[in-house]
């Protein structure tokens, strides 16, 4: 049943996707044009969603805000998954070896630091900006999928098609990416779509602590740093950002979650 | 039997209000920062001030409310060999909080401690002029000047100029001991710093028994604080947004003042392209002050068009000759050879006439053809960054000294202006002592900054302060960077 979770997920992502594309080609309004003489307006036929302290258009700023999380988040999950993959493969082709405790014992080590704290460090050494906020959400991602993809693949290696393929005289590495990859992927898949919504969550919690992307460039967990101190004034001001975050996260969880569920073949009988 | 409880009520309820009747005797101070130490004679920060000053420390003379200057620990003074000798009376019965006597010697300690080779004093300047301070008797001590100073009275009442003792100057970094009307009682680091009142005190006496700062950095916190009571008033309260709501509600005061602060686009002259007038000049036409002051500070602001106070009587209107031009702007730039636009550096501290203001410079210079690559920074970045390593285009930061053209003639200073007229004329004025002639140079020295467009200026900071409604004997203006308590009180 809950595989239809997919359908309002998607709906969110793809409306959030939408925004963010469509925001390169246009937007109601240029977000780096600043209208103080029509600043904290709420919404009206020019301006939907009102306009922000520096009368700059919310709805344009949300459009570019989406491109934003979604770039720092997409490539952080690239990040994640293409350097992650590859040693989970490669830790669970050598099972057991020094090789394989080298590489999830550095997992560990990842995991023992808490990442929000280890991605506001590596800001503060190398500056604050949307590719560093990017560099520290990727690096936190590897370990993620490292395990994952090391423990899927464990236990296909015991499987009859990978022992005839290793009878057949292929090496570790052939295996690995033409029989044991295709058959994590759909694990793959549903985690990515999860880790995607935590790198929005955290490009939101860096940019709030003035740690993302730097302004003038719109970033949704500024937008709402910079209307805490006028909640009372304007409240739409903290709102809209708000909702764009949970929704985007709650649409990917969505997603996410139905993906599980209709990708996993033990919960497919019940469809 | 019931008129009996009731009655019994009554007398409760009376007690009750009857002790609440009674005054405050205590205060809770907000501030945005805290200091880096308690010794204004060995920091630059105006938070240091804004805790001792005229509180713990006093120096021989002070600033009144009005800026004007007052005796304090000197009495008196007379002006001998043509002004070449200051010979100042000190008042009897001082002693500092430790029960030392205050005597003619801490004064040449002070003076000399401040003037000296390896002085870690901030404002150096302040005592270059003199020659030599002479003990002459424990009440009496001169100051023997290299050339006749108008200056002396207004240079020694800063913060930078107060008197220590030599037993515990060492230590004031951390346990101030000073002559003034509040004992240090303790710093919780990050937290607070708490001063009670000096039952011994040599002047008039003080109506607050209790004060304490209490350092509040957010200004989400800070509004917060004073809406449940924690803080009763924010002298410079942080985010001008919400003074229109604290102005509605009776049981808070807002109070508008002036300060020293001129908040100024300073450009790095010593390095290219801002080394070139042209730049610099086409930069401060493409400032829209009011944009700036409406979208930064609410409308709190008076715009400047040099580095000096409107409210100074020496002070001229020059915001006419960096009128917002665009179109001049351009056209400087194409003269100066960057027809194609050029991209600068912009370094933001945290205050947010810095952080939002910096965000309308940037979208007012790219209507120009200027990019600016803006990093916030925090006030020790700043400091590192900025002001001690000169790494940066452009940065926005109030300067909150009172009468600090001086800055100019400091090749050295941070942003590297180097005109020798300038510098001639500041000689000139430091040895000058007529009122008139020194206003005269004030005047000039304006418009040579002015016509250089050293700087892009912006707007005298306003003094946003909030209080309960209740609290009274607060200073309205800021002369110098003080939270002078000596005549607060709570009203009944």
């Amino acid at each position: 049943m809950s595989w239809r979770s997919i359908i309002p997920g998607a709906i969110l992502v793809f409306t959030v996707m939408l925004a963010a594309l469509g925001s390169l080609f246009w937007t109601p309004y240029d977000v780096a044009d600043l209208d103080i003489r029509n600043k904290m307006q709420t919404s009206s036929i020019e301006h939907w969603l009102g306009t922000d302290h520096f009368g700059r258009d919310i709805f344009s700023m949300l459009m570019v805000g989406a491109r934003t999380s979604i770039a720092v988040a997409l490539v952080a999950v690239g990040i994640g998954m293409g350097v992650g993959v590859p040693l989970g493969l490669f830790a669970a082709a050598r099972a057991h070896g020094w090789i394989d405790e080298l590489i999830m014992r550095g997992n560990d080590l990842v995991f023992a630091f808490p990442a929000l704290l280890i991605a506001i460090m590596i800001t503060a050494v190398f500056g604050p900006s949307a590719l560093n906020a990017i560099i520290a959400i990727g690096i936190f991602n590897i370990p993620v999928f490292a395990r994952l993809s090391r423990g899927a693949a464990l236990s296909l290696w015991t499987r009859e098609f990978i022992l005839a393929a290793k009878v057949a005289g292929k090496g570790a590495f052939r295996i690995s990416f033409e029989h044991v990859l295709p058959n994590i992927s759909n694990l793959l898949i549903v985690q990515g779509t999860i880790q995607f919504s935590l790198g929005i969550l955290a490009e939101a919690g860096l940019s709030y602590v003035g740690l993302g992307a730097q302004p003038p460039v719109p970033s949704w967990g500024r937008m709402l740093a910079e209307s805490q101190t006028l909640i009372t004034l304007a409240p739409h001001l903290a709102l809209y950002p708000g909702l764009a975050i949970v929704f985007t996260v709650l649409g990917l969880n969505l997603l996410g979650d139905g993906l599980r569920d209709w990708l996993d073949p033990r919960l497919r009988r019940e469809r | 039997m019931k008129l009996h409880y009731s009655l019994t009520a009554l007398v409760v309820v009376a007690v009750l209000s009857g002790s609440a009747l009674a005054a405050r005797t205590d205060v809770t101070l907000g501030m945005p920062l805290e200091p880096p130490n308690l010794d204004p004679t060995a920091g630059a920060a105006a938070a240091i001030d804004e805790v001792v000053y005229a509180n713990i420390y006093e120096g021989l003379t002070r600033f009144a409310p009005d800026g004007s200057v007052l005796p304090a620990l000197a009495k008196e003074w007379a002006i001998e060999n043509e002004g070449l000798r200051y010979v100042f009376t000190l008042h009897e019965g001082v002693s500092y909080h430790d029960g030392a006597e205050f005597n003619a010697d801490d004064v040449k300690f002070s003076l000399d401690r401040a003037m000296a080779e390896d002085s870690t004093n901030a404002q150096k300047g302040l005592f270059s002029n003199i020659d030599s301070v002479e003990v002459i008797d424990p009440l009496h001590v001169a100051v023997n000047l290299k050339q006749a100073d108008g200056s002396l009275l207004f240079n020694l009442a800063w913060g930078d100029a107060v008197i220590l003792d030599e037993a515990t100057a060492a230590d004031a970094a951390t346990n101030p001991v000073g002559t003034g009307p509040f004992i240090f009682a303790n710093w919780v680091q990050g937290d607070r710093v708490d001063i009670v009142k000096n039952p011994d005190y040599w002047g008039t006496p003080v109506q607050l028994d209790k004060a304490t700062f209490k350092f509040i950095s957010e200004p989400t916190a800070a509004f917060a604080a004073l809406m449940a009571g924690d803080v009763d008033v924010f002298p410079n309260y942080p985010a001008p947004e919400n003074l229109p709501q604290f102005d509605a509600d009776p049981r808070f005061s807002v109070v508008l003042g002036s300060t020293e602060g001129e908040t100024i686009l300073t450009m790095n002259n010593g390095s290219t392209p801002l080394n070139d007038k042209r730049v610099r000049e086409a930069i401060s036409h493409a400032i829209n002050r009011d944009e700036i002051i409406d979208g930064a500070m609410f409308g709190y602001g008076t715009p400047i068009g040099s580095h000096f106070a409107p409210h100074h009587p020496a002070y001229v209107d020059l915001t006419e000759q960096s009128a917002f031009d665009p179109e001049k702007a351009k056209e400087l730039l194409v003269e100066a050879g960057y027809s194609n636009g050029l991209t600068l550096s912009l370094k933001l501290p945290p205050p947010s006439y810095a952080r939002r203001g910096g965000e309308i410079i940037a979208a007012q210079l790219r209507d120009i053809g200027i990019e600016t690559e803006i990093e916030n920074v925090e006030w020790a970045q700043w400091i590192e960054q900025v002001f001690k390593g000169g790494d940066f285009d452009l940065t926005i930061v109030s300067h909150t000294e009172p009468l600090d053209i001086g800055i100019y003639a400091n090749p050295d200073y941070y942003f590297q202006y180097d005109n020798a007229t300038l510098q001639e004329l500041m000689d000139t004025f430091n040895v000058e002592t007529d009122t008139a002639k020194r206003e005269q140079m004030l005047r000039d020295a304006q418009k040579i900054i002015a016509d250089d467009y050293v700087n892009g200026y912006l707007f005298q900071l306003a003094k946003t302060g909030v209080a309960s409604a209740k609290l009274k004997g607060l200073w309205a203006n800021a002369p110098t960077q003080a939270n002078d308590l000596t005549g607060v009180y709570w009203e009944e």
